[in-house]
This record gives C-alpha cells, structure tokens and sequence, in this order.
C-alpha cells in the first residue's frame, strides 16, 4: 500500500500497463492528471487539435501496432468529441482505451459546468466502461480496462474520473489481479467443430476462405496463408481483412461485396464451401444476404459468439481465436491427408482475376489523372511495408481496390463506422507506433476537410505523414451515387471554397505539392518520403468518376456495374 | 440449420452484477437492437452483489438465441439461462384498484378475491386494491373479471421465475 493522489496512482497504472504516448487535450476536469503527467518522463503526451483526432491516433496507434491505445480529454465537450472516435473504434473492434476528465462526485448529476453523462452516451458504442468512485480502485479499474480491450473481440473502453477523485489522496495497491465475474473471452476452437469444419473442406471441390480483420487481430495470417495453400482455396478479403494475405500471392483475389472485385464477389457466389473467419457478413460485404454464397455450405469462426448467426446461419459455427481455429483446421487436414482435384477451380479463378486486371485497364487510360492508375503508382514507388490510411469515400475505395497490401497492419480504415476525417489522424498514430515506416493517407478533399487542423500536431511534434489528396471538388462517393441512381440529380455535393491546399499546408508548416500528371506524381512522392515533415501532395482528378466495379445496394454481388 | 421460427414467449434468467447502471446497459442494448421486450423484473439474487432478472420476450428461437448471446456479450452479465416452461415456476405480483360504489360491487368483488386466493390490502369509500399473485394467466383472467366493475389502476411487477428442484439457473 502506497498513499498517493488518484491523478498519480492513475499514471502509475498506465506505466505498468507499458503505455508510451497518450494522445489528447487537457481542460479543467483532467488537470490534475495532467500536472502528474507533466512530472512523467515514461509516458509521452501528444497535444492534438481536437479530440476526434486524439481518439482516432490512439485507434491508428492501436491498429498498426497491436498494442493498446489511449487518448485523454476533459469532461463536456471534450469527452463528447472523443465520440466519433470511439465510436469508430468500436464498430472496427480496435483496442483504444479513452480517459475523460468528469465533474466532481458531489455535482455529478447537477448538471454542472461541463458535465456530459459520458457513461451514458458511451455505452452503446464501448466494449466496457467505468466510472472511478475512489481512489483505491484505480489500479484495478486500469488493469481490468486494459485487459477488456486487448482480449477476445477488441474494443474501445472508456475511463471516466472525476476530479476530486484525482486530487483525493488514499492507499492504493498495485497488484496484476483481474476481478471479472463473468469475463471469459473463448479462444480454443471446439474439436468436434474442427472435425466438422476438416470434413467439409475435404469434400469440398470450390473452397473459398473469406478473410476479415478477426484474422489480422488475432495475428493468424500465417496460419490463413498455409491453410489456403494446402487446400488449396482462393481467398477474398472484407475491407477489414485487406493484407491478411499478401496480394501478391497467386490465391489472392482482393475485396468482397458492394466494391469487390470481379473473382472474389463471383467466386464466394460459386463457392461450395465457405470458410469464413474473422469477419461479421455485413451488408457491405454480403450485397443481398438472401442470394448471397447460394449453394454454398458455411463455416464461421468468430471470438464473439454473438456474432455467429447474427446475419448469417453457418452450418459450422466455430466460436474461437482465429489463430487457435486455423490452426487446428490446418492440423486436422494434414492428418487426414485428402483434398478434392480443384484444377477446374483453380482455372476458373484464373481467368476470373484476368478478368479484374481488364476492369482495371479499361479505367487507366483517358485524360488527367485516373484513380486507379495513381493507386498503381503509389504501390510502385512505397516501400512494402509502407502503411496506408485512408479517408471514406471513393479515395477508400480506390486504394482498397488497386492499391495492393502486402502486410497485415499496413492498411487502415474506417470500415464500420466509414468516418470521414478518420484517415488522417489515424496516419499520425500509426506513424507514432512504426516512426521508422511511411505513413500515407488516401484522402479525399472532403474528408481531409473534417480533421485537416491536425496538420499542426503532425508539424509541432514532428510525425511526418504523407496525405494524398484526390481532389475532385466534390463529395465523390456521394456524388456517385447521386449520378447513378438519383439521375444525375446532384445536390449538396460540390464543396464551394476548397483550400488551396499547397498554402493550406503551408501555412501550418508543412510541405504543399500540387501536381498536374502521374509524373509530376512520381516525382512529389518521393520528394515526400524524403522529407521530415508532413508532406501534402494536392492531385487534381474529375468529379465524374466512378469507382468501379460497384454493386449497386441491395443486389447480388454478382450484379457488378463494371462501366 | 433448422431453427423453429414460430413465435412462442420465452422467459430468460439473468444473473447480473447488482451495481448501477447494469439494468442501463441491458436495456440500452434491447432498445438498439430491436428486442421486443414483454417484461423485465430485477431483484437482488441469493448473492447480496447480484441480482437477478427475469426477462419475457415474445419471438422465435433465431431471436431468443441472438438476446441470449447478446446478454452474455455484456461485461456485467455472470449468466444467462433460457427457462423451460414445463420446469419453471413463474410468477407475477398486480395491485389492481377497483371501483366498488355500492356493497353489492363491493361484496362481488371481495368474492371474485377469494376464489382467486388474491388479499384485499386497502379499503377506501368508493375502490379496494387487491394484491394478486400467479402466473400471467391467473392474473390476466382476473383483470378480465374485475373490468366491469371500473379498475382504477394497475401495477404489475413483470414475471420473476426459478427453476424448479435441482435444476438451478447458476449452470448453464
Ligand atoms: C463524418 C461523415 N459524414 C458524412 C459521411 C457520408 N459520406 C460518405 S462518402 C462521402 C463523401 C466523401 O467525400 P471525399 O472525402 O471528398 O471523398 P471522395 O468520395 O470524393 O473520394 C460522404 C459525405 C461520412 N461517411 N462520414
């Protein structure tokens, strides 16, 4: 037992959980927390622009590290703003852990200054949260909200401490006990479930494997990559599972569903067996769930039982750690030492992803510059293990489409949520987390728009990222949806009063480059990836692009609007 | 797989930690996503930092597994068990307060409270309450037959359940 204040026995807690670099903003409510930082030497803390960016840098932390991410903000206004955040966050089970200033315990309820029932507003889109009534809970409270997020289905949690608990002295004890009742993430697969999952894949003569971001949480995409090879199946990717498997790889065939490429939406369809792991059918993905893999028998794997038979009913639930189910499908497999002869399948699956490479060159060519070529170029010039951000939109389209990914954790976007503004602090947290890898957000003017003044964190502290900005002067995706099924009737689309954004980077110090071709292009990305600090790069494109292939909501994924 | 998609009423048992803001949390999730919630009793359970919750839900089994898996989904929820009616005791509480204006209502109301095995537990000039418990059933037919004297009130605890014998909701 140590006497000390609820502020210090809070910093001490994070240092034991081995927390570098908090992103936030103080106020009022948090300060003394603050003055203890201040004292901290361990513990980094990175003053962001606004608290939206401060939650989505801890979930871009989180996202290319693995490890936890924590943000901070005051009570009111500043805990509200960590909503969309957190929110985002939640909806992509991404392990960020939100500390908020909260009123003192006497005028909680009064509705005093600056007081936001965070609790309440919070609940629906954390994993957990707590309010801390005494000091000598603290230690418990951090441990236990640390260990929450980081296991079974990750997920946001949110701490909220108000302030005479932060002044107020008592004897706290730090010790690694984990009180939780109930709280048991499952991780080992069922063997009976295994032997049924190893069976279908045995018989089955056209195997897909759907990837989502479970497979790249649980880190099992070595285990995915030796299952796909040995059976061996093509495999498709949620937005979430982009970089499962690397891109490259001959089993590859891209992104699922409403903007899914030609050989995964219509070989998922085709397929008769489905092994799904790691992602939750969402409508995105799905298109129309009642024509959606039609004769296909379904084996799910998920760490969150409620998911299974949520949108879909498997014929194999498998309710386990990715890593752990793979593993043992992969076993039981090699054991048995049967596959079916999948040559035909294999063709098919051929000329299918040829049939992708013709989509993707018949949207090369033509005047200015085109989308999908400048994703081409990006790959081209970035190292591998360059991390890509990016916005929401058709900017996050075009880069999950062509943009390929050759490492789990290098790409990362708002997949549930679809948060504009998220890509570009998302980029700053990464950075954080890998500093010696470049950092590039695909962004759309728009969206860059909503967080751009966090271009200041990114000069004062010296992360330097790399924003692309496809600018169109327009809402694109919106805009695109308007042209083809509203008949072109466009409205609240055009952004009148875009910033220049060459002096808009400037003007915070950082580094502006328009440029006018892919050339041009070429030359400002490495110019950027030289540089030590944030680098805007503004790319002119038209307003009437489309991101294809697209399936228009609702249908079948086969549906593929190609032109 | 075949699930039963016939509607039919479940009753579910949840053992949840007794501090604020759990009844909250459930709920909140009810409301988002979409259960439709016939009743909810809370009370504090055999352990002083649990409570226990009966909850009564109209739907068919696809709906009911996913409540279910939902519940246990939430941090504060210990366990959750669907009951089996053929092995539950059931019960609810009403207070119904009736008008009896004249001694003949008043003496056929006094009757229609025995029959039930219900109490009278307030007397005023023109209305009585009586407390009645049974299962939904009992008291719904026992409301049905008050009607045509004038209820004044009703307030109704929801259904509390327990297994019966050596079943026990702590397995799951
Ligand atoms: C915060 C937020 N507001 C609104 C939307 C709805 N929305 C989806 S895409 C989009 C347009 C995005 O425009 P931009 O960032 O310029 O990207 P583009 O589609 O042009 O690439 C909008 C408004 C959203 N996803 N997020």
């Amino acid at each position: 037992m140590v006497l000390m204040s609820g502020a210090k026995a809070l910093i001490e807690a994070l240092k034991k959980e081995n927390v570098k670099v908090i992103f936030g903003i103080p106020g009022g409510a948090i300060l003394p927390v603050y003055d203890e930082l201040s004292k901290e030497s361990d513990i980094n803390h990175i003053l962001v622009r606004h608290e939206q960016c401060a939650a989505h840098a801890a979930d871009g932390y989180a996202r290319a590290s693995g490890q936890v991410g924590v943000c901070m903000a005051t009570s009111g206004p500043g805990a509200t703003n960590l909503v969309t955040g957190i929110a985002t966050a939640y909806m992509d089970s991404s392990p960020v852990v939100a500390i908020t200033g909260q009123v003192p315990r006497t005028l909680i309820g009064k509705d005093a200054f600056q007081e936001a029932d965070i609790i309440g507003i919070t609940t629906p889109i954390t994993k957990f949260n707590f309010q801390i009534n005494r000091v000598s809970e603290i230690p418990g409270i951090i441990k236990t909200a640390f260990y929450i997020a980081s296991t079974g289905r990750r997920g946001p949690v949110l701490i909220d401490v108000p302030r005479d608990v932060q002044t107020e002295e008592a004897d706290v004890e730090f010790n690694d006990e984990i009180r939780l009742r109930s709280y048991k993430p499952i991780y080992e697969p069922h063997p009976l479930q295994v032997e049924k999952a190893a069976q279908l894949l045995i018989e089955a003569e056209r195997p897909v494997i759907v990837a989502g971001g479970g497979v790249i949480a649980s880190n099992a995409c070595q285990e995915l990559v030796a299952l796909a090879e040995f059976l061996p199946a093509p495999v498709a990717t949620t937005l979430m599972g982009k970089g499962a498997i690397s891109e490259n790889h001959p089993l590859s065939v891209g992104m699922l569903g409403m903007h899914g490429t030609v050989a995964a939406n219509h070989l998922v369809q085709d397929a008769d067996v489905l092994l799904a792991v790691g992602m939750r059918f969402s409508d995105r993905t799905t298109g129309n769930l009642k024509t959606f893999c039609p004769n296909g028998k379904i084996i799910h794997i998920d760490i969150d039982a409620s998911e299974i038979g949520k949108n879909i009913r498997p014929h194999v639930p498998i309710v386990a750690d990715a890593k752990r189910a793979l593993r043992a499908i992969y076993q039981r497999l090699v054991e048995k030492a049967q596959k079916k002869e999948k040559t035909a399948w294999l063709r098919r699956m051929q000329e299918l992803k040829e049939m992708q490479e013709e989509v993707v060159k018949s949207n090369v060519g033509g005047d200015g510059i085109k989308p999908p070529a400048l994703m081409v170029e990006i790959r081209k010039i970035l190292p591998n293990d360059a991390i890509i951000t990016t916005e929401v939109g058709q900017n996050q389209m075009w880069a999950a489409l062509y943009l390929k990914v050759y490492k789990p954790r290098a790409f990362i976007s708002s997949g549930g949520l679809g948060t504009m503004g998220f890509g570009f602090p998302a980029a700053i947290g990464a950075k954080v987390a890998c500093p010696s890898v470049p950092v590039v957000d695909i962004a759309g003017d728009g969206s860059f728009i909503m967080t751009e003044q966090d271009l200041a964190t990114s000069v004062a502290w010296k992360i330097p990222v790399i924003v692309i900005v496809l600018n169109n002067s327009v809402l694109g995706m919106v805009a695109q949806w308007q042209r083809l099924f509203y008949g072109r009737r466009y409205f609240a689309v055009h952004l009148g009063g875009i910033p220049d954004f060459v002096k808009l980077a400037e003007a915070y110090g950082a580094q502006g480059i328009r440029v006018q071709s892919l050339e041009e292009f070429r030359r400002a990305l490495k110019t950027a990836l030289n540089s030590d600090v944030t680098t805007v790069i503004d790319v002119p494109i038209s307003s009437e692009e489309n991101v294809l292939p697209m399936v228009p909501p609702g249908q079948d994924i086969r549906n593929l609007m190609l032109s | 797989m075949d699930m039963e998609r016939e509607e039919k009423l479940y009753m579910i048992s949840a053992i949840v930690e007794h501090k604020p803001g759990v009844l909250h949390t459930i709920s909140n999730m009810f409301r988002r996503r979409g259960f439709n919630i016939e009743s909810i009793s809370v009370g504090v359970s055999e352990e002083p930092d649990l409570a226990r919750m009966t909850i009564t839900i109209k739907g068919d089994e696809v709906v009911v597994e996913q409540l279910v898996k939902q519940l246990r989904k939430i941090i504060s929820v210990v366990r959750v068990s669907i009951l089996d009616p053929k092995h539950t005791v059931a019960r609810e509480l009403a207070l119904i307060k009736v008008n009896t204006p004249d001694s003949k209502t008043r003496s056929d109301v006094i009757n229609y409270t025995e029959i039930f095995k219900g109490h009278i537990v307030d007397v005023a000039h023109d209305s009585l309450i009586i407390e009645m418990t049974g299962d939904s059933e009992k008291i719904n037919a026992f409301i049905d037959l008050m009607k045509p004297f004038g209820i004044k009130e009703i307030a109704r605890t929801g259904i509390a359940a327990l297994p019966r014998g050596m079943r026990s909701t702590r397995m799951e």
